[in-house]
């Protein structure tokens, strides 16, 4: 028990003595996971609101039947485990693969296309609920007050913020927790590719605990911050 | 002289059901046109056609001469000609001032302008005050009211409501007609409304029609639809009796 | 259409996009020099050889070289997919096969270093200052007594590899279900060792993560070392150009030239933790080289000097 306290004291000395390897772990993380969850969003949330709005717009069965086949497949992806999708991204960048020649394999870019597997999906579906839950009484409102389509697409959107806030926080979660698909395709390579969840694993493997257990912390504060700004955005919502 | 409105047998079924059957009217401009008639008539659809929120299985309407099925590509456009109050009206989830600035802001109107026009609605409604308050905490009567608001902000030839005072309070109910008689009286703003309330209808048309099954059954000025109807059926609705 | 935000969450946004794209400007200013990739397992890549080592080869040829880590068998499954340029483990069987293959070339041994038992400080089996095969069959026979416990990596790397061997030398096929006292941990080796300071167990390690551990492992002590069958030789082997001619195989072959160079041999023996030398140059100590497993490595050196 006196141990575990001592390796604790231990890790906390080297966050703030400011290890440059684990600020470099840290910056990775953050880097990649946020780059992820940035440009997935940028893609997920028109994909989302296209998609969510769709409905409204077509009575023919074809607009119907289209809009069903895309949902399912924003669904089957939001499913998909990211250790999986890491293999096939591997499969693709290797240099046996289709796409060996670019070179992408090990290092932070393939990364970064693992990571938007998953946070794409993710916002995309979530988003799709949002806008699912503002009603058609809204839409009839905006139209009626002389909305254009852009113009009633983007107050769907805002009416909708609340929901598509969460997906941005949740997809944040996602992917900075996430660690069997970087592990594959990112090679945990020290300085380059190792970020804090695979960091966490080969600290951990080697007996290093001190330096896991530091990792785990500024991990599971960035974690925690996400899980707090997603209760605030929850609460808010409620108080109405 | 062109009337500002004509429907032209409208046929709609929802569901199976025949909503709308044969039915047309027309409203010249600076009439107060009330439609009465029992629940599911059909008067909802009416004006959701109207507004072009819908669509008519045959049949057209005309505003101001031009059709609604000829211009459907610009919906938008028709649509800001009038403005809709429905009987429970969701408004968007932002303060009472961005609710009824919405419909000047997407016609982009400057913000200055826009400024004054919310105040000037705001004390029209009596709500002054209330700018900052999120909308969807507002009661249901204060709620009505933004969303007239809202259809008064943009000063529209047209002004359709839709049982606006069914569900509200009688101070928030006498207010609402009041304000929408003057608009009527002193701006000249053509407005359709429908009720089943006999007497809103009575203090406020000065033409009214009678809905029943989808058809109107007889429209005539007021003094003379209330004291002397044509049709049986009409005779009974204003008797009270229930009328199939 | 006018987007109002509260002008505190726009703040708040826009920070934080500052702060992702501060970090992400390493990304597009990365100078893309040359990129070798370099296969190893996890053990040889904590004792921080190659940490030292690899510098001066990047200097002297401007070129970055990445380390995977892994473990041996997926160190040469990487390189024989084509993923890594070479490889560096310390497996005989593995790396022949490697080699058979044809997808591997040029074997040739650079260093090696030693295998120690460690084991609880008072030796219950009694092993202290014997040669390896007499520890084993002495910790054998102590196990079915019930006085002692072994702990095994039991993770496949090169050091539990060398441990079954031995155990196979003296005909045991070790399993926990077969035997009590054989415990398998299927972990790392700093792990293994902080499991054998609580349970008063033995085990083989290496000795550069026994240097590591030392001080917080009270119960345990060095009890036999420096026989030769404890010896861990290392090999650098090539990932064959005809098979993967888009790899960088001329760096590779000069990162293993530099290797077995003289100039690499000597950083190599100069490389010490906690005083200790840890790897022990072999390069070209022929002799040495073949009884360590490299029949060609006369050969095979002369071959890389012929190189440019």
């Amino acid at each position: 028990m006196n141990e575990m306290l001592e390796g604790f004291l231990r890790a906390l000395q080297l966050i703030f003595s400011l290890n440059p390897e684990i600020l470099n772990i840290s910056a990775l993380s953050l880097r990649v996971s946020g780059l992820a969850v940035i440009l997935g969003s940028l893609v997920g949330i028109p994909t989302g609101t296209a998609l969510g709005l769709m409905q409204f717009i077509g009575k023919r069965s074809l607009i119907r039947i289209s809009n069903v086949l895309m949902r399912t497949t924003v669904n089957a992806f939001m499913g998909l485990p990211p250790v999986f999708v890491g293999l096939v991204i591997y499969l693709l960048l290797s240099t046996s693969g289709p796409f060996g020649p670019l070179h992408l394999l090990y290092t932070p870019t393939a990364m970064l296309i693992v990571q938007l597997i998953l946070t794409i999906p993710v916002v995309t579906g979530i988003t799709i609920s949002a806008v699912d839950g503002v009603g058609e009484e809204v839409r009839d409102r905006a139209l009626s007050l002389g909305a254009t389509s852009w113009q009633l697409a983007s107050t769907i959107v805002r009416e909708a913020r609340g929901g598509i806030l969460t997906a941005i926080v949740a997809s944040f979660g996602a992917a900075i927790s996430e660690v069997g698909g970087i592990m594959i395709v990112g090679g945990n390579i020290r300085w380059f590719t190792r970020a804090l969840t695979t960091a966490i694993m080969y600290e951990t493997a080697l007996g290093e605990f001190e330096m896991a257990l530091a990792l785990g912390i500024i991990l599971l504060m960035l974690a925690f911050i996400v899980n707090l700004s997603l209760a605030f955005l929850q609460l808010r919502g409620v108080r109405r | 002289m062109t009337p500002l409105l004509e429907v032209r047998n409208l046929y709609k079924t929802y569901d199976g059901v025949e909503v709308l059957r044969g039915l047309g009217f027309t409203v010249d401009k600076e009439e107060f046109f009330v439609i009465i008639g029992p629940n599911g008539a059909g008067k909802t659809t009416i004006l959701r056609i109207l507004d072009l929120l819908d669509y008519p299985d045959r049949g057209e309407v005309f505003f101001n001469g031009i059709s609604s099925t000829q211009y459907a590509r610009v919906k938008y456009v028709l649509r800001r000609m009038m403005a809709v109050v429905f009987q429970r009206t969701r408004l968007f989830d932002m303060s009472v001032f961005d609710n009824i600035a919405y419909g000047l802001r997407i016609r982009g109107v400057r913000e200055a302008d826009v400024h004054r026009m919310v105040e000037r609605t705001l004390s029209l409604v009596k709500l002054r005050g209330f700018e900052k308050r999120n909308a969807l905490t507002l009661s249901g009567g204060e709620a009505q009211r933004v969303a007239l608001a809202q259809a008064l902000a943009i000063e529209t030839e047209l002004l359709l409501l839709d049982e606006p005072t069914a569900n509200l309070d009688p101070a928030s109910a006498s207010l609402i007609e009041k304000v929408v008689a003057s608009i009527n009286r002193e701006k000249g703003v053509t407005v359709i409304l429908t009720t089943h309330n006999l007497f809103q209808a009575r203090r406020l048309a000065n033409r009214v029609a009678f809905l029943l099954n989808g058809e109107i059954v007889e429209v005539g000025a007021t003094k003379d639809f209330f004291a002397k109807p044509q049709d049986a059926r009409t005779k009974a609705f204003l008797e009270g009796k229930m009328v199939f | 259409m006018v987007l109002r935000m509260r002008y505190g969450k726009l703040i708040f946004v826009i920070l934080l996009t500052a702060m992702v794209a501060v970090t992400a400007i390493p990304w597009f200013s990365g100078s893309h020099s040359e990129r070798l990739i370099l296969a190893t397992t996890t053990s040889t890549y904590d004792s921080g050889l190659l940490d030292y080592l690899i510098p001066f080869f990047e200097q002297k040829y401007r070129v970055r070289v990445d380390v995977l880590p892994k473990g041996t068998g997926e160190a040469i499954e990487i390189t024989k997919r084509g993923d890594a340029d070479l490889v560096l483990v310390h497996s005989r069987t593995l790396e022949e096969q490697f080699v058979n293959s044809e997808y591997g070339i040029h074997r040739v041994g650079v260093m090696y270093n030693d295998f120690i038992i460690v084991g609880p400080s008072n030796d219950p089996a009694g092993i202290r200052g014997t040669n390896a095969t007499s520890a084993f069959i002495r910790i054998a026979e102590a196990g079915g007594k019930g006085n002692v416990k072994f702990i095994s990596r039991a993770d496949k790397s090169g050091t539990n590899i060398l441990e079954l061997k031995m155990w196979d030398s003296i005909g045991i096929e070790p399993s926990h279900t077969k035997y009590s006292w054989y415990w398998e941990a299927q972990t790392g080796m700093g792990f293994t060792l902080r499991m054998c300071n609580e349970n008063n167990a033995y085990t083989l390690t290496d000795r550069a993560t026994w240097l590591t551990f030392k001080n917080q492992l009270t119960n345990l002590d060095s009890l036999v070392e420096k026989d030769e069958i404890l010896l861990n030789p290392y090999a650098l082997i090539l990932l064959n150009p005809d098979k993967y001619p888009q790899r960088n195989y001329k760096m590779a072959l000069a990162f293993v030239k530099f290797c077995i160079s003289s100039e690499g041999q000597n950083l190599i023996s100069s490389f010490k933790k906690e005083d200790t030398t840890l790897f022990m140059p072999m390069a070209r100590d022929f002799e040495k080289a073949t009884r360590l497993g490299f029949p060609n490595q006369a050969q095979e050196v002369s071959w890389y000097d012929s190189q440019q």
